[in-house]
């Protein structure tokens, strides 16, 4: 009786050589294999004290950034708050005192900044929200935690130190800013 | 029987004792540095210096470890199981000859505990009660993974036992002694059993991986079908004990390996190198652990290339297979000493 779908496959059931049958040529053959991997270059990266190079524009870590004379930059408007696609960030907004001048540049400031870690999926749209150039994302990792809560990063965490700047000159090219700037772009407008 | 023969005795056990505790306590680490190696990647290497400290700290883990019993199991084989399963491996030791012997004062000291002039037997008589350890553990922990594991343990070691017998057979046709002192004495130079059996050789070797249940024919522990084998229920310590004593019926193995075919103390040219009688008993010892730690890796090398046997095929092979060939293996041996004493 033939095939009803055409489709069937006569099945080989070849008969193994007495070399296969005995199994030890495959079997030497399975030790060169081995014996050659024994001595190749390991693919292995030693994590904690070597580090796989990435991207110099990588979203990792968020920085909040001061302006050139150390003033916080955000003016808690709660832009990137809204855009955010996990709503990953949280902020209470507080009003500058005459005495805080030197702390922050615009008159209102985000006494509260908290970024859920465990939330984000660093895509960086905070970023491109932000119309005060004061969140970024860094090439720098989140570490591991024991706790969830320590996954909540404050403005202690976020906030670049005064005396030490973090690098955001690779995110933030003259054209990108331009881009940014650019009030035809219907995300400015 | 002097006092000083006696304690000599004493020191000279518990030295090997302590070796071949501290090859199989390496041997773990060496297997997994071999599984990496081979795998692309590089083992463990974070206690101590590229792992060194590596086999003391999962020591100390097995030791902190919850000690469970099943509630069903039977108390008193429960614990004999992996009790009887170290002794046994730790027995076989006493007959292998680890080297020549030292001559101070007059005085030969061998380097071997026990001359036993059935040393052979002897081996293969432990081996077999090795079985025992398995079974019973498998048995009083009233599960059917450790049972199956068992059952299949007993089957499997008696099956190859027997291959395994009949190729030493042939062995001890062609030196005409049970002793394996004078076995190797036979094997002097480069005068190899090796040269002779080597038929014999790739049968005991397939028969030696199945008696230390390792890969590929590591069925009584299989993870994916039978989680465990015989030890499943077993942890803390007692699962160490199990554990350790596979490494030690590894080295054991090797050791019988290198006796038996590959001369043993002896290596090629070392009647040329005019070293005093002392001297050549120490570099031949070395030459033996280095052939006995060759095997070892040989057990590893094997355990990371061949995937593990079905069932059926481990029988299939055992009865029909090796076993023919063994016997055939002894009458061509036979009608080789019948030529050699008729010319």
């Amino acid at each position: 009786m033939g095939s009803l779908s055409g489709r069937s496959k006569v099945v080989s059931n070849k008969t193994m050589s007495f070399a296969e049958k005995i199994y030890l040529p495959a079997i030497i053959g399975g030790l060169g294999i081995t014996i050659s991997h024994f001595f190749k270059k390991n693919a292995t990266i030693q994590y904690p004290e070597v580090k796989r190079p990435i991207a110099e524009i990588y979203r990792g870590k968020h920085v909040l950034k001061r302006d050139d004379q150390g003033r916080e930059r955000c003016t808690a408007c709660g832009l990137c708050a809204l855009s955010c696609p996990a709503e990953a960030i949280t902020m209470i907004a507080a009003e500058r005192k005459e005495d805080e001048l030197n702390l922050y540049r615009e008159e209102k400031y985000a006494s509260v900044y908290e970024i859920n870690m465990l939330r984000c999926i660093f895509c960086g749209i905070c970023e491109e929200a932000c119309p005060k150039e004061a969140i970024f994302l860094t090439n720098e990792i989140v570490p591991s935690n024991l706790h969830r809560s320590d996954f909540i990063y404050g403005k202690d965490e976020l906030v670049e130190p005064v005396d030490h700047p973090v690098d955001i000159s690779h995110r933030q090219t003259p054209e990108v800013l331009r881009f940014k700037m650019d009030k035809n772009q219907i995300h400015n407008v | 029987m002097d006092g000083n023969y006696l304690l000599y005795k004493l020191i000279l056990a518990s030295v090997i004792l302590l070796i071949s505790l501290v090859v199989a306590m390496y041997s773990t680490l060496l297997e997994r540095k071999v599984a990496g190696f081979m795998q692309d990647r590089l083992g463990p290497n974070r206690a101590g210096i590229s792992g060194i400290f590596q086999p003391l700290a999962d020591g100390l883990k097995l030791f902190f470890k919850e000690e469970f019993m099943p509630g069903t199991a039977d108390k008193f084989l429960y614990i004999l199981g992996p009790s009887l399963t170290m002794m046994i491996a730790l027995l076989t030791s006493a007959v292998i000859p680890w080297g020549n012997s030292f001559v101070i004062n007059g005085n030969e000291y061998s380097l071997q505990v026990a001359d036993i002039n059935v040393g052979v037997l002897y081996v293969f008589a432990i081996l077999s009660i090795g079985v025992y350890g398995i079974m019973i553990g498998g048995w009083a922990s009233n599960n059917k993974y450790a049972l199956i594991g068992a059952v299949r343990a007993a089957s499997q070691m008696i099956s190859y036992e027997l291959a395994m017998s009949m190729t030493i057979i042939a062995i001890v046709m062609m030196s005409g002694t049970l002793s394996l002192k004078d076995i190797v004495e036979q094997q002097h130079g480069m005068n190899w059993n090796i040269w002779y059996q080597p038929l014999g050789f790739l049968i005991f070797i397939v028969c030696a991986f199945a008696e230390c249940n390792r890969s590929p024919f590591d069925l009584p522990e299989c993870e994916t079908e039978l989680i465990g084998g015989y030890h499943t229920e077993y942890s803390s310590m007692k699962l160490g004990f199990y554990l350790f004593a596979e490494y030690i019926n590894m080295f054991i193995s090797s050791a019988m390996i290198a006796t038996l075919f590959f001369g043993g103390y002896n290596f090629p040219f070392m009647d040329d190198l005019n070293l005093s009688h002392n001297a050549l008993t120490i570099v031949g010892s070395l030459v033996f652990f280095t052939k006995i730690l060759f095997f070892v890796f040989f057990f590893m090398w094997i355990r990371w290339t061949i995937p593990r046997f079905r069932y059926d095929q481990l029988m299939r092979l055992g009865w029909k297979t090796l076993l023919p060939l063994a016997i055939i293996n002894i009458l061509v041996t036979g009608f080789f000493i019948m030529i050699k004493h008729h010319l």
